[in-house]
């Protein structure tokens, strides 16, 4: 059963991901990455990771499409217009060393790069993934998750103060 | 039990998926959008690689990753904003001041 609803997500985030990038349009593409997220959040249920399957869809699928979807409707954007020769040829290339990328990853699976055969799955943690997660991270990954806390600091003012507009100058003497 | 392998494999798909959708699309927003999609490859190959070793440790990476990424998403959607208002325009083709 498992391995083939790890298929089926498979196969939705797969489709889905190809459809963000040749979809024309921008909220279009947004809307398909937000449902290549959910599956992404369904195949970390089924490698029983529930706690990051939960935040992915909380945080990815809910706080960071939304801002995404946000700025492309506040953009007003048009359809992705393109033509000229330029344009084709530099999308060959593109799709070109795509395709190269996923022929040298399939060549590195095959010569031996596959990953060797599974360690004893650890019994659940009691109180579950969540439980177990926290457990660590509060305690030997303190210090970077206090640093992560600087960082969404940082990033915020940084968007505040940019976005903020330049002040009128009189605005700027009072 | 899944396969570690297929979890690895998927992950390079993803991967490459969005390395193509970087080079081939031209609006900015899109770029930013198979950046994430980058993001996640990696996230699943963490996830994968943890299940594989029997630790918790990839899932607190993937943790770490989503918070960069929340950072991420906020400055680079303020940068296009910017930009859009500067030069009426995301596609970073016609994004050129700093072309000589």
């Amino acid at each position: 059963m498992v391995p083939y609803l790890f298929l089926g997500f498979g196969g939705l985030l797969v489709a889905t991901a190809l459809m963000v990038i040749l979809h024309r349009n921008p909220v279009t593409s947004a809307l398909f990455l937000v449902l290549s997220l959910c599956s992404l959040a369904g195949i970390y249920l089924l490698l029983q990771a529930e706690f990051i399957g939960m935040v992915q869809i909380i945080v990815y699928a809910g706080a960071i499409m939304v801002l995404f979807l946000f700025v492309i409707m506040y953009l007003n954007l048009q359809h992705d217009v393109e033509h000229g020769a330029h344009i084709a040829w530099r999308r060959g290339i593109g799709w070109m060393v795509g395709a190269l990328l996923l022929l040298f990853s399939a060549l590195l699976f095959g010569r031996g790069w596959a990953v060797g055969p599974a360690a004893a799955v650890p019994p659940a943690a009691e109180g579950g993934n969540a439980a177990a997660i926290g457990r660590v991270l509060y305690s030997r990954f303190l210090f970077p998750f206090e640093v992560t806390s600087m960082l969404l600091l940082v990033a915020m003012v940084g968007a505040i103060v940019m976005t903020r507009g330049r002040r009128a100058p009189e605005e700027e003497r009072a | 039990m899944i396969p570690a392998g297929w979890t690895i494999a998927l992950s390079a798909i993803v991967f490459c998926i969005g390395v193509a959708g970087v080079l081939v699309r031209r609006n900015a927003l899109v770029i930013f959008m198979s950046i994430e999609l980058m993001l996640n490859a990696a996230n699943l190959a963490f996830v994968g690689f943890g299940r594989q070793l029997g630790s918790l440790d990839g899932q607190i990476f993937v943790f770490f990753v989503m918070t960069v990424a929340a950072a991420e998403v906020a400055v680079g959607l303020a940068i296009i904003v910017n930009v859009f208002r500067l030069r009426e325009t995301v596609f970073v083709d016609e994004i050129n001041l700093l072309k000589g």
